[in-house]
């Protein structure tokens, strides 16, 4: 079942989505493969990921996905949000995604930490 | 076989597989097609009897698999009503098909000429052609798409001028299905003295061809999308249209005599084809086009004119359903794309899935109408020779079931 319970439950009610006023970074990307898209704003204090958001258009997968991302990375230092992994991830989502949807899942980490990474300094 | 739908399922082995518990309802087919079991033996037998390189090899196995390939462009010839084997030129696909006119054609462009394609392209006739432009300082411009998803010709009809070399356009839209008007394209195209490329990898399949009247100079389509197998297509070139053309590419085979420092090419088709042709590709094609050719291309689009109205009959009234393209399956080829409110096209396609039914979903190649459309992409059913009005009512019930299932 590619539509676990959590997947189901954080798309229907996502607790991360939205935007951030003035965030210290941002990115953006698309999964060329279907075209999704997704926005990941943060705010940055002490070494640490302050608070973040998405928003974009995507699929259920992607956005639960950016969800739990979230969930798990807000608080803990840059370091080691940097470090995290698809594998990570499909943990936390409590699926077995097939490789025709990897991407969906790992879209928003590649786009967490794009943004950490400075590839766009939010205006 | 004795007739398309029911008929003839019993041609194709892999329609009796079971998926995640459920009997295959195959509606891809506009993306790949499955394949009769007359063309696996085809290609099958081939390898097993008669492989050899072809062209000058002086032993009886080249001998067979030259004549087996040079036979296979024959019955291609035929199938798409063109006057001369001459004009037959394998490719690897329809998206290798036009890049080869795009390259012959952009070597020849000038800063300030001028290509047309559509809003409604696939990526495989726009890219080709924006490569070309950028490096040659030609301009690409686009007819828009209207209404239902027509293209504007009163647009495209401003858009023609002297400076238009190339008109590069979809015979049928692989999203909306629109059959568009090609000989009025065709005509007011030579009126201004540019060439006309039509990307036929959603028409060859569906519809019955008569090129040599329909008039194009270039026809790109693929054995795949029509029970052929994969990597072989056909780029049809009127004969004058080709014969303006330098080669793409360089190899053996495309050449009459070589030197150090210069060749001389070959005739045509042969100029276009170096390398080792996709010798078996060719084979199962021409088993593709002949088990066609006997169910009749005139009942094939009947067949699938009923099943596409069918489907937007059926998916229509469906509360949450967009439909996109035509809704007159009379004007459309076998193609129905749609969204259900609230479901992404991948989450639609994966549900779906674990019926059994497979169909596609994404931007189909076709970002800049998705663009249009204002969308990122539609779930997408697509029909074949084989498949059935069950098979529609099933979908359609499925699909009832998407809004509730996330």
């Amino acid at each position: 079942m590619v539509y676990s319970n959590l997947i189901r439950e954080r798309f229907r009610h996502p607790r991360y989505h939205g935007a951030l006023e003035r965030p210290d970074a941002a990115f953006e990307d698309v999964n060329p493969l279907c075209g999704d898209r997704i926005r990941i704003e943060c705010r940055i204090a002490d070494g640490r990921l302050a608070d973040a958001r998405h928003r974009g258009d995507s699929c259920a997968i992607c956005i639960a996905s950016a969800d739990v991302l979230l969930e798990g990375a807000i608080g803990q230092p840059l370091d080691l949000v940097s470090r995290l992994t698809t594998a990570d991830l499909l943990v936390r989502l409590e699926t077995d995604v097939r490789a025709s949807r990897i991407k969906c899942v790992t879209l928003p980490l590649t786009v967490l930490q794009g943004a950490l990474e400075g590839r766009e300094v939010a205006r | 076989m004795s007739g398309v739908g029911e008929a003839c399922r019993a041609d194709f082995p892999i329609l009796s597989r079971v998926i995640n518990g459920s009997p295959l309802i195959y509606l891809d087919s506009a993306a790949s097609s499955q394949k009769p079991r007359q063309v696996i033996q085809a290609v099958a037998g081939y390898y097993e009897r008669s492989h050899a390189n072809v062209h000058r090899s002086i032993h009886t196995l080249g001998e067979e698999a030259t004549e087996l390939y040079e036979g296979a462009r024959d019955a291609v010839r035929a199938f798409v009503g063109a006057r001369f084997r001459e004009e037959i030129v394998f490719t690897r696909g329809t998206t290798e098909a036009i890049n080869l006119v795009a390259q012959c054609v952009g070597r020849t462009l000038r800063p300030g000429d001028e290509i047309i394609v559509t809003e409604m392209e696939h990526h495989s006739n726009l890219i080709p052609w924006q490569m070309a432009c950028r490096d040659r300082g030609a301009v690409l411009k686009a007819v828009p798409v209207v209404g239902e998803g027509f293209l504007d010709m009163e647009a495209f009809g401003r858009l023609l001028s002297p400076r238009t070399r190339v008109v590069a356009a979809a015979h049928v839209s692989n999203v909306l299905g629109t059959i568009n008007p090609v000989a009025e394209i065709i005509r007011r195209s030579r009126e201004v003295g540019a060439l006309v490329l039509l990307d036929g990898a959603q028409g060859a399949p569906h519809l019955p061809l008569d090129l040599a009247a329909m008039g194009p100079d270039f026809y790109a389509f693929s054995g795949h999308k029509m029970l052929g197998p994969t990597g072989i297509g056909v780029l049809y070139g009127r004969r004058e249209a080709l014969e303006g053309l330098e080669p793409a590419w360089g190899g053996g085979e495309m050449i009459k005599e070589v030197w150090i420092d210069h060749a001389q090419w070959n005739d045509l088709p042969w100029r276009f084809e170096p390398g080792t042709p996709p010798i078996a590709g060719a084979v199962g094609l021409r088993a593709a086009v002949e088990y066609l050719g006997k169910l009749g291309m005139e009942r094939v689009a009947a067949h699938e004119r009923d099943l596409t109205a069918r489907c937007l009959a059926a998916l229509g009234p469906i509360p949450g359903v967009t439909l996109y393209g035509p809704r007159n399956a009379e004007i459309k080829g076998a193609v129905v794309a749609f969204n259900v409110a609230g479901i992404h096209p991948h989450d639609g396609a994966a549900i779906l899935d674990e019926r059994g039914i497979a169909v596609r979903a994404g931007h189909h190649c076709a970002q800049p109408l998705m663009k249009r459309l204002g969308i990122v992409g539609t779930l997408r059913a697509s029909f074949s020779v084989y498949n059935t009005p069950a098979e529609v009512e099933r979908l359609a019930e499925a699909v009832k079931d998407l809004r509730g299932a996330l």
